[in-house]
């Protein structure tokens, strides 16, 4: 599936709640579903530093893909984390580079990826991304 | 006895919604709402007397400059300060605490101690190791326990002919704990220390005398006080002003300028260089007007009212625990439920419509002494209300049941 196909397949999902409890009830329950990083990689150096919540990202390489794995100590952060993993991992680089994240706006999320929320997740898809032109620069 | 419907008509943000959901307010030790009176200030300041203060002669500048020192005198009476010029207006309590630490860089020498405490705010901290960086002194902090109370005995065995500058909060804004400042100035008094106050979270709460307390410097913030931001102040005993060197130079603190040789202004100016925030500093006063109008003994007596009652039913709530437990505190709850992180609750607030504060509230040293990443701290004002602490409680069930 494209990076837009699982886009649209959460805006989907997300269409079928009527209200906020149920879009973060939701969000939550996709959170504690998340699997794991592995321990090896919360490392400082993975740690994606936001205001409050803790956020970890590892990357590797997969047939050309990037693979994301990532764990938060917050279950909401946890649970965007998740909705982010799942339209990113296992995509080319390129891909990743080249896709946007409009649809969270569309899943009424929007105040987790404003620039001022103090949650790190503005600079997880950064980072994100970063991972991605790095794989792209050794593909090339 | 106050009227809260009354006071709250005072405050017009108090009627909007959030999130689709009347306003709960209860991050008043963040800062605190503005009263219409203090917007009008404001309106009042710009409409009618806009000028630069100071050594103009034009009708304007002399009406703004008489309100700005008007202003000055009435904090001078709210702190009871002997003279107004032991009134240096600066942009908050960080600003006053950086110009007395950095004044303090020209008087300190290696081997020096600070001592601070395990409650501080990070302004009152960081200025502090900066201060020690530069001039080879040695910070020490007295230890808290676990009601977040300040360890006194451990206070006493830290004090020496080598402590020179003690600074604490009057009250920690993570835990609302009061401190015995009382008892910290005499003894630091009796080895030859000065003892700086931090109350910019004491300010909104208590009406600190600083001739009774023989402090040597105190610190506030008027957007604390229902006052605008930008704006604050530095008490000083005039002995201390007269000895620190000025701050930071330009305009207002000079006497007379040449290129061999500058003299400096007497105070209050020679810390208030440039053209500082006029309207704040005229309005600082007028909050201090609507507080005194309100009556710190009335504030004292709700707030503590309503900080028992949230602290009853709050603590009815299994797996939720409160961290800040002294029999003297004021109305700053700091809690967490089990195994969920704050984050996570403050979030689902928000979407209740309440507003809470969640994370270290800059005070690191105390989450690190709980073992926590931080708690969500619900702080109230005398314009809250009993029924907006039900909403609050209703809010924190609900995000235990979503979040757990």
């Amino acid at each position: 599936m494209t990076i837009k196909d699982i886009q649209d397949e959460i805006i989907d999902e997300f269409s079928m709640f009527d209200d906020w409890e149920e879009r973060y009830q939701y969000m939550i329950d996709l959170g504690k579903d998340l699997p794991l990083i592995e321990e090896q990689y919360k490392t400082e150096r993975n740690i994606i530093k936001g205001c409050q919540s803790k956020v970890w990202v590892h990357a590797e390489m997969q047939d050309n893909n990037v693979v994301f794995t990532a764990d938060s100590d917050a279950i909401i952060t946890k649970g965007i984390i998740a909705i982010l993993i799942r339209t990113f991992s296992n995509q080319h680089p390129k891909d990743i580079i080249d896709a946007d994240t409009d649809f969270i706006d569309q899943i009424g999320l929007k105040e987790h990826l404003s620039p001022t929320r103090a949650n790190g997740l503005v600079s997880m898809v950064k980072q994100l991304k970063m991972y991605a032109i790095a794989y792209q620069t050794q593909l090339n | 006895m106050l009227n809260i419907q009354d006071i709250r008509k005072d405050f017009p943000i108090l009627s909007r919604e959030v999130n689709g959901k009347p306003l709960v307010y209860f991050d008043n030790a963040a800062t605190s709402q503005t009263p219409q009176q203090v917007i009008d200030a404001i309106t009042s300041y710009y409409s009618g007397y806009n000028a630069n203060i100071h050594r103009g002669v034009h009708t304007l500048s002399q009406e703004a400059t008489d309100l700005y020192e008007q202003s000055r005198q009435k904090i001078q009476a709210h702190f009871n300060a002997k003279f107004s010029h032991e009134i240096i207006l600066t942009s908050g309590a960080t600003d006053s605490i950086n110009l007395v630490a950095n004044g303090f860089s020209s008087l300190l020498k290696k081997g020096d101690e600070i001592i601070v405490s395990a409650l501080e705010h990070h302004s009152n901290i960081v200025p502090w190791q900066m201060l020690c960086e530069r001039t080879g002194s040695v910070l020490k902090v007295i230890p808290m326990n676990a009601d977040g109370e300040l360890v006194m005995d451990e206070f006493d065995n830290l004090l020496s002919k080598n402590t020179k500058l003690v600074f604490v909060n009057h009250i920690s804004n993570a835990l609302g704990t009061i401190n015995p400042i009382e008892y910290i100035i005499e003894k630091a008094h009796a080895v030859g220390a000065a003892v700086l106050i931090d109350g910019a979270q004491a300010c909104p709460h208590v009406k600190p005398d600083v001739q009774a307390l023989d402090v040597d410097f105190y610190v506030a913030s008027a957007h604390k006080m229902c006052g605008p931001t930008g704006v604050g102040m530095l008490y000083g005993k005039e002995a201390w002003l007269n000895k620190l060197p000025p701050y930071q130079g330009g305009g207002e603190m000079i006497a007379e300028v040449t290129f061999e040789k500058t003299t400096y202004a007497d105070l209050p100016h020679k810390f208030e260089a440039g053209t500082p925030n006029i309207a704040g500093g005229i309005v600082f006063g007028t909050a201090i007007d609507y507080m005194n109008a309100i009556g710190f003994d009335n504030i004292a007596v709700y707030e503590h009212e309503l900080l028992e009652y949230a602290t009853e039913k709050l603590t009815a709530i299994e797996g939720l625990k409160i961290y800040g437990t002294s029999k003297h505190k004021t109305s700053v709850i700091s809690f967490n439920l089990d195994h969920i992180h704050p984050y996570d609750v403050g979030t689902i607030l928000d979407k209740l419509g309440i507003a809470v504060r969640t994370g270290h509230h800059c005070a690191q040293p105390i989450m690190d002494f709980y073992r926590i990443p931080g708690t969500v701290r619900a702080s109230f004002a005398f314009y809250n209300t009993k029924q907006e602490i039900d909403a609050l409680v209703e809010g924190v069930k609900k995000a235990k049941m979503m979040l757990s």
